[in-house]
């Protein structure tokens, strides 16, 4: 443990040092989000205009569905658990994360699972074109053959994030500098927490819905088809026991991040910690009693359509309070506007965007318009891009400067936020539009009347794009070098972090810090 | 002193995600048949019902209507001999579909009933149904297939038509790829 790392490739083979696999998680996640990007412009390109141009509409669907696959699971999943591994040891005060040997397996086979799921692409009859929610029966008796490897990466992925989800409740529970207590714990820190517990358990129900897909596949079972006696509506209950609360692991960190930036530039103290805590373990508890409002249209029975409208509605609860915490947090703070506070400040308007369309949605009488429309195509797009992508990126600016010891290009980070600000707005608003009209989702070609707004969402779309290439080549030149970072790297921020010198030493916190 | 604290916690949270897969696999598919059941969601109607002698309720007729769909690629005529009778609740009703495959060669199907209004599920009886089994039919045959169903005087006064619906599905290939590992698939309450 005392040495250094190793020389060479096998440096990050062998590495069970947390940074080295934050920061391959973190690289990771980013290789996956440009690929899973050029299939989102391969979808907008040929959205462009109506009538088929660029592609069939075979492989159309093999897009939408990549694409979906390849973020959720390959760019936002793996982005925060990077995020994890570098800062929730030297958040807490501990050496590492409490299984090291782990950490280092539960990166490695990710590779593994995705260049499964990608090598679909060059498979006899396609790739998976089902969807992300893959639906049975879509997804078993009309699957193409690379279904079997797409089910097996899926196990994959749910290996990595099971493991890397007890790494993280083991570190926090037990690793702790003394004097460090529960509710003193920084809010990055509790919201993983509680992510982590949400991963196992519901990481599990995901492989056991694709497992349950395999055997009625090659096994003759029928769980999923009408005409063995099973029923393809217990695929989506399934799916969606496990989905909903995905959307919350895909969101809970974020909220950390934000309540960790949004007080270093505010210049005041999180307004209402101990209720933001409380708030998330509300959001987390009531995320696994609403999933069939993904499902008002199958012919529920009407308490049931109302029961999950209710409960649906009482998640913006919390998710209220929330935004309260934060706006109350800059009321009267001396604000500045670095990069990381403006994609913060962003994550908080348009996050609250989403959850507004979402309790549109959420009104089940009016779901059955909206269902299935491009209406929810912007939902999801709302709290997912400028919610987890934002957070991300805000996180990574923000700690940045810690992780290479150098200040990133402000002018440079300003270019980025404003283009993807913007392109984001101007791809995604007008789905709201089309889908209201009609539009639905998941298809190469529409009518006419949906082509003005369809093109200015492209034009968007590209622009967004551009906006990730910019911050590539600013996150390259800030490894590379340029003005070096204070330890403190901002005014007077809060946490362990920044007691370390910048760059964080390979080895942080060997003997704990005192906890004030 | 870390280690073994970890390793603790670690096997505590392995068997939670274990006992979350066997619930998902093992737990949740028997639960939804039973809420189904329980509530006549999603139309699915009970099994094979003993008829127990019960007062005829003269007053009042229900209508009963017939459908009959093919799922996808089903080549089979199918069709109700009759679409809509009208019973008394209490009272036993026969009636037969009509099925004929005009393929060239032998098939297997399986019908699969579903009702509305869910709320009438469990007052509708089938005292005899050809979805109780498998339909076995010959290149060119045809046959009739009989029903017979009995609705519960309890019927809740609202419903005055109750819509039984049959899906026939092709189960050709599935029967024959089963023939070896005896599946409970054909012992499927319909
Ligand atoms: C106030 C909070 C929220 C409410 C009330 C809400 C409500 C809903 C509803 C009712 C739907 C189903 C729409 C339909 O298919 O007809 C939906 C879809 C969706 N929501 Fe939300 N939502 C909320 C927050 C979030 C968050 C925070 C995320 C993720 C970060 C999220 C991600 C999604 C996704 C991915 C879908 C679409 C899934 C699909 O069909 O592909 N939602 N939401
Ligand atoms: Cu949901």
């Amino acid at each position: 443990m005392a040495h250094g790392p190793q020389p060479g490739f096998k440096r990050w083979l062998y590495t069970t040092n947390h940074k080295d696999i934050g920061s391959m998680y973190l690289w990771f996640s980013f290789a996956m989000f440009l690929l899973g990007g050029c299939m989102a412009l391969v979808i907008r390109a040929e959205l462009f205009e109506p009538g088929l141009q660029i592609v069939q509409p075979e492989f159309f669907n093999q897009m939408t569905t990549m694409h979906g696959l390849i973020m959720v699971f390959g760019a936002v999943m793996p982005a925060f658990v990077g995020l994890a591994n570098w800062m929730i040891p030297m958040m807490i005060g501990a050496p590492d994360m409490a299984l090291p040997r782990m950490n280092n397996w539960s990166f490695w086979i990710l590779p593994f699972a995705f260049a499964m799921l990608a090598s679909t692409l060059f498979m006899e009859g396609g790739a998976p074109n089902f969807g992300w929610t893959f639906y049975a029966p879509l997804s078993t008796e009309y699957a193409p053959p690379s279904v079997t490897f797409f089910i097996f990466s899926i196990h994959i992925m749910g290996a990595s994030s099971i493991m890397g989800s007890i790494n993280i409740i083991a570190t926090i529970l037990n690793m702790r500098a003394p004097g460090m207590t529960l509710m003193k714990m920084p809010l990055f820190v509790w919201t993983w927490l509680i992510t982590a517990y949400l991963l196992i358990a519901v990481m599990p129900v995901l492989a056991g819905v694709v497992t349950m897909m395999l055997m009625d596949i090659h096994f003759g079972t029928s769980f999923f088809s009408a005409a063995g006696g099973g029923d393809p509506v217990l695929f989506q209950h399934v799916f969606w026991f496990f989905g909903h609360p995905e959307v919350y692991i895909m969101i809970l960190p974020a909220f950390g991040i934000v309540s960790a930036i949004i007080p270093t530039f505010a210049r005041k103290p999180l307004f209402g910690y101990s209720s933001m805590v409380y708030a998330t373990a509300s959001i987390a508890f009531l995320s696994f009693i609403v999933w069939a409002h993904h499902m008002f249209t199958v012919g529920m029975p009407i308490a049931g359509e109302l029961f999950f409208m209710y409960a649906t509605m009482l998640i913006a609860v919390p998710t209220g309070v929330k935004v309260f915490n934060w706006v109350t947090t800059m009321f009267r703070g001396s604000m500045t506007f670095e990069t990381p506070m403006l994609f913060a400040v962003a994550f908080v308007i348009l996050f609250t965007i989403g959850g507004f369309s979402g309790l549109m949605l959420a009104i089940a009488p009016a779901d059955f318009q909206y269902h299935d429309t491009y209406f929810v195509v912007a939902h999801f797009h709302y709290v997912l891009v400028p919610g987890a992508i934002f957070s991300i990126t805000a996180g990574v600016y923000y700690w940045l400067p810690k992780w290479t010891g150098n200040m990133y290009n402000e002018t440079m980070g300003k270019v980025h936020f404003w283009l993807a600000f913007i392109g984001l707005n101007v791809t995604f608003f007008p789905m709201h539009f089309v889908g209201l009209a009609g539009m639905p989702r998941r298809i190469p070609d529409y009518a006419l009347q949906f082509a003005d707004f369809n093109q200015i969402a492209s034009v968007g779309a590209f622009l967004f794009g551009a906006a990730q290439l910019v911050f590539l080549f600013n996150v390259i030149r800030t490894v590379q070098g340029g003005n070096k970072a204070t330890d403190e790297v901002w005014e007077n921020p809060e946490g362990l972090e920044w007691t370390v010198p910048s760059p964080a030493p390979y080895h942080t916190f060997s003997t704990p810090p005192a906890v004030r | 002193m870390w280690w073994s604290d970890n390793a603790k916690i670690a096997t505590k949270l392995l068997a939670l995600a274990a006992s979350m897969l066997v619930f998902a696999i093992f737990v949740m598919p028997p639960l939804y048949d039973a809420f189904c059941e329980i509530t006549g969601l999603n139309g699915k109607t009970g099994g094979k019902y003993e008829a127990v002698p019960a007062a005829v309720d003269r007053d009042r007729l229900v209508t009963v209507q017939f459908v009959a769909s093919n799922n996808e690629n089903m080549p089979w005529g199918f069709k109700p001999s009759v679409v809509t009778v009208k019973v008394h609740p209490g009272e036993a009703m026969d009636t037969v579909f009509l099925a004929s495959n005009p393929t060239d060669r032998d098939m297997v199907a399986q019908a699969i009933p579903s009702l509305v209004p869910f709320k009438a599920a469990e007052y509708f009886h089938k005292t005899e149904c050809f979805c109780f089994n498998q339909q076995a039919l010959k290149a060119g045959e045809s046959a009739e297939l009989p029903l017979r169903f009995i609705v519960d005087p309890d019927l809740p006064p609202s419903v005055n038509t109750i819509t039984l619906s049959y899906t026939l599905f092709d189960i050709t290939e599935r029967v024959s790829s089963n023939l070896d590992n005896k599946n409970t698939d054909s012992e499927r309450e319909g």
